[in-house]
């Protein structure tokens, strides 16, 4: 499934796409940087709550799908800026990490 | 092709908005050199992660990468406080990073454990008081 079609079925709010056509493979939940980034794999939707600009830093480096920040967590300008120079689609949506993760698991299996 | 590739990097200490940049750009000089994704994924999560901890433990410090035919070599140096206990700090968990950086997502203890992952070879040398250097290295083969 790509990224642009589950944002649509998980009604997500898409903060930039720039690689609206990735195809999403899995998906990871978490919060600590360091921990995601030694277990996120490559094409995962990734699930947080962290908005900082690390977090882009952390995408890409684990070239995930996209990031969607759970809970409406606000994003900064310059982050969502960084975001959409390095091709991270950030995608927001009101639900929780669980709601969301439940949702991507069903859509996924 | 017997030219290594050398890339240097001064990691700013003061800036939390630029780090990861020298990782980032070394994801990209390998992408555009066409190594396989995997290599890549390897080489700048590792460095990554001893980028970051320059930024975050060490006040800054320098990069440098060397392409070679048969290995990626990382050496990463800084002239922070350096690590009393190398063997505890390489411990899963382990973390002496502060509430303000935590909140920013750091400080699982998991950056120094992932450059050994992700490295097929890992040195940690440090003295108190004068810095720390890592090299690892991800043999090409
Ligand atoms: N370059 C460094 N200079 C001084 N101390 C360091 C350096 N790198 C690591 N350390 C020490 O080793 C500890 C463990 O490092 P490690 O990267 O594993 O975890 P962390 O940076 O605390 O958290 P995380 O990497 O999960 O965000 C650090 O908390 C710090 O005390
Ligand atoms: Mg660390």
């Amino acid at each position: 499934m790509t990224v642009e079609a589950l944002a649509k079925q998980l009604s997500l709010t898409a903060l930039c796409l720039p690689e609206a056509d990735r195809t999403v493979e899995g998906c990871y939940c978490g919060d600590l940087l360091s921990w995601v980034m030694g277990r996120a794999k490559s094409g995962d939707a990734w699930v947080t709550i962290m908005t900082n600009i690390n977090v882009v830093a952390v995408a890409s480096l684990t070239d995930c799908a996209c990031v969607i920040l759970a809970e409406d967590a606000q994003v900064e300008p310059q982050v969502l800026e960084k975001a959409q120079v390095q091709g991270i689609n950030l995608l927001v949506s009101q639900k929780d990490s669980f709601a969301l993760c439940a949702e991507i698991g069903a859509l996924l299996s | 092709m017997n030219d290594a590739v050398v890339l240097h990097f001064d990691v700013d200490g003061e800036n939390f908005t630029s780090a990861g940049e020298a990782s980032v750009q070394v994801k990209k000089t390998l992408r555009q050199m066409g190594f396989p994704p995997e290599v890549i994924r390897r080489v700048s999560i590792a460095m990554y992660e001893g980028e970051i901890n320059m930024v975050i433990h060490a006040g800054g410090g320098k990069a440098d990468v060397t392409v070679d035919s048969d290995k990626i070599h990382i050496v990463l140096a800084d002239k922070g406080p350096g690590i009393a206990d190398i063997d505890l700090a390489m411990q899963e968990g382990y973390s002496t990073a502060k509430d303000n950086i935590r909140s920013l997502g750091f400080g699982a203890g998991m950056g120094l454990p992932n450059m050994k992952r992700y490295s097929d070879h890992m040195e940690v040398e440090s003295a108190l008081g004068k810095g720390t250097t890592i090299t690892m290295d991800i043999y090409l083969s």
